[in-house]
């Protein structure tokens, strides 16, 4: 199941952003990366850009965010075992469909079992499940990641990423829920059942619908505020970083001269 | 040897800098708003307080965190201005914190957020109304007609103006609040006219009290206010003639075309220059220097792109007036124009480009 596979390792389009952890001998997968990319680094919503089309389009309350989210990320992590397990069985030219198939495949389960369970919700997000199969983002861990890495760490790479989009789809739910009906948690209960129908917090009463937010314009400006809060965290981080190595740097060149 | 650093053209004073451009604007728009203050009472005026105050307050607080000079950026009065036109273009009696919400958006996302003043690709007070009018579309179209016209008949009273945008509504022998409201207002001649749902157009004008002469006068006068305004930046050479004739001449040929083809249906170009927006969207709104073209070629292209939308989104779009809408279109469209409408060096052929490749290419 984890062998190396090196000789039949795709040659795909390379991937700055992932270090493929398979050399000669083998080391231990570095599960801690994978978070880190999955969630920060290399967020598929923040980074990568990818799946804007269902980020931006269903975000419009937390509810609808956490549906799509939890759909999108048991079809990644489906898709990416399914790909870890025949990556040595497929020739490059039928990659893609076959990868194509099998998340198309993950996304009708889903489909049909947000319908059987989960019907309101299944309404509301509508044509956004079957496109599901259509966010770049699994085909690109099935190909970047999954078609050469064993079973295990694909499946924890699909779930971080998974985790990774559906973190930003809430966060940006929680922000278009709040500006633009001045509520948070509205309508839980049509993914947690009866048990979260009074989930609602009200944060602003009497407020007047901002319909700018709900609309997809809202979902543009706020993603776009997401992405600049990131990276003006990454810049400040960087900037620490390098000067902690400037000035370590400083200390051993006095060594040297001294010495 | 005097040696003089100006730059061309040489036919202005020296001295011009952006503050005084800015002022000479903000002066020209001040006819309008006495107008617009003579027929619909204070409420506008009101506005005008509220816009220029938020605009200063975010303007510093974003140069502050950009870490810029507060002061030399306040003073050019570019969010003044910006502040200013947003206000002119809301309705007299909307909420003072839909006012705040406009310009702050205007102020900090279209204009600070872009790297403040000559970098906004667009229409930063546009971009304030089309937020407000997507967001809050009932108060945002409660425009106020003439006052012969309306149930209250009578303008509103300063103390009535005040006490409606910050507490929402006004007691006494004029109790109104936002449901009530109909009182002093009515629809714009042009929403009006859009809305007359199967009337023919003489019986339009005949029948619906937003068509009276009273009311289409009103809006006449606010747009006379707004032609003098402008024409006094022409003659102060703050804006060329280009943009706003070409306007003009767009939505007038536009509209005179659809009017001779179905006269019983379609509004006169008359109609279409007077009652809506028309005249403060092309003189001070489509002729802003930093999202406009900037070539004297590309300017009539724009403009006239703008009259065009004009007629298009007023005619068969969702919306009643349109100049938000079509400018900001057209600002996307600005730097392409500029790219295919670049004066000539003089002393140079006409550039050889795109498919036009002649005979004589080797």
């Amino acid at each position: 199941m984890s062998t190396s596979a090196e000789n039949t390792v795709i040659e795909s389009p390379e991937d700055s952003a992932i270090t493929t952890t398979q050399t000669d001998n083998k080391p231990a997968t570095d599960y801690a990366e994978i978070l880190y990319n999955g969630i920060w680094k290399n967020n598929p919503a923040l980074v990568q850009l990818l799946g804007l089309c269902p980020l931006l389009a269903v975000t419009s309350t937390v509810v609808n965010a956490i549906g799509l989210g939890l759909a999108t990320l048991i079809v990644l992590v489906g898709a990416n075992a399914a790909v870890s397990l025949i990556r040595n069985h497929v020739t490059e030219a039928v990659r893609l469909p076959a990868f194509v198939m099998i998340i198309a495949s993950f996304v009708t389960s889903i489909e049909l079992i947000m319908q059987a369970y989960t019907y309101e919700l299944y309404q509301i997000l509508g044509i956004f499940i079957p496109l599901i199969v259509t966010n770049c983002a699994i085909l690109g861990r099935a190909d970047a990641y999954a078609a050469r890495n064993p079973l295990l760490p694909s499946i924890v790479d699909g779930f971080m990423m998974g985790m990774g989009f559906m973190i930003v789809l809430i966060l940006l739910g929680a922000m278009r829920e709040l500006v633009g009906q001045g509520t948070l948690f509205t309508d839980m209960s049509l993914l947690f059942g009866d048990m979260a129908s009074n989930w609602k917090i009200t944060v602003f009463s009497d407020y007047p619908d901002v319909l700018f937010a709900i609309l997809p314009p809202g979902a543009f400006i706020g993603l776009g505020f997401l992405i600049a809060t990131k990276n003006y965290w990454d810049q400040k981080e960087k900037a620490r970083l390098d000067k902690l190595k400037a000035n370590q740097e400083k200390v051993s060149r006095r060594v040297r001269v001294t010495g | 040897m005097a040696l003089l650093r100006i730059t061309s053209p040489h036919t202005q004073r020296t001295g011009h800098r952006t503050a005084w451009i800015m002022q000479m604007v903000i002066l020209a728009t001040l006819p309008g708003l006495l107008v617009q203050t003579w027929l619909f009472g204070w409420g506008t005026f009101i506005q005008v307080l509220i816009a220029i105050a938020t605009a200063l307050v975010c303007e510093a607080a974003v140069l502050k965190l950009r870490g810029r000079s507060i002061m030399f950026f306040l003073q050019d009065y570019s969010a003044v201005l910006t502040a200013l036109l947003l206000a002119l273009a809301l309705p007299p009696s909307v909420p003072w914190w839909l006012t705040v919400t406009g310009v702050a958006f205007s102020i900090i996302v279209a204009k600070q957020l872009y790297g403040g003043l000559g970098n906004n690709p667009f229409n930063p007070a546009m971009i304030g109304y089309a937020l407000l009018l997507v967001s809050f579309p009932v108060p945002m179209t409660q425009w106020f007609g003439a006052y012969e016209v309306t149930a209250a008949n009578e303008v509103m009273a300063f103390t009535d103006s005040i006490k409606l945008i910050f507490t929402g509504a006004i007691e006494g022998a004029h109790a109104v609040d936002a449901y009530t409201i109909d009182a002093y207002t009515m629809a714009t001649p042009l929403d009006a006219f859009k809305h007359k749902e199967g009337l023919m157009s003489s019986e339009a004008f005949a029948t619906l009290p937003a068509l009276q002469p009273a009311n289409i006068n009103a809006f006449f006068w606010i747009n006379m206010a707004y032609l003098a305004g402008g024409l006094f930046l022409l003659y102060l050479r703050v804006i060329t003639w280009h943009t706003p004739v070409a306007l003009l001449s767009a939505l007038a040929i536009i509209a005179g075309f659809f009017y001779i083809i179905d006269s019983s249906n379609a509004a006169s170009s008359w109609f279409h220059l007077t009652t809506g927006a028309a005249m403060f969207g092309a003189f001070f709104i489509a002729t802003d220097p930093v999202s406009s073209c900037t070539s004297n070629r590309g300017k009539l292209f724009y403009g006239a792109g703008i009259g065009i939308l004009i007629y298009i989104i007023r005619t068969w779009g969702g919306y009643p007036d349109a100049i938000a809408f079509a400018v900001l279109l057209m600002n996307f469209a600005a730097p392409f124009i500029d790219y295919y409408a670049q004066p000539r060096t003089y002393g140079h052929k006409e550039a050889k480009k795109g498919l036009k490749t002649g005979g004589d290419n080797p």
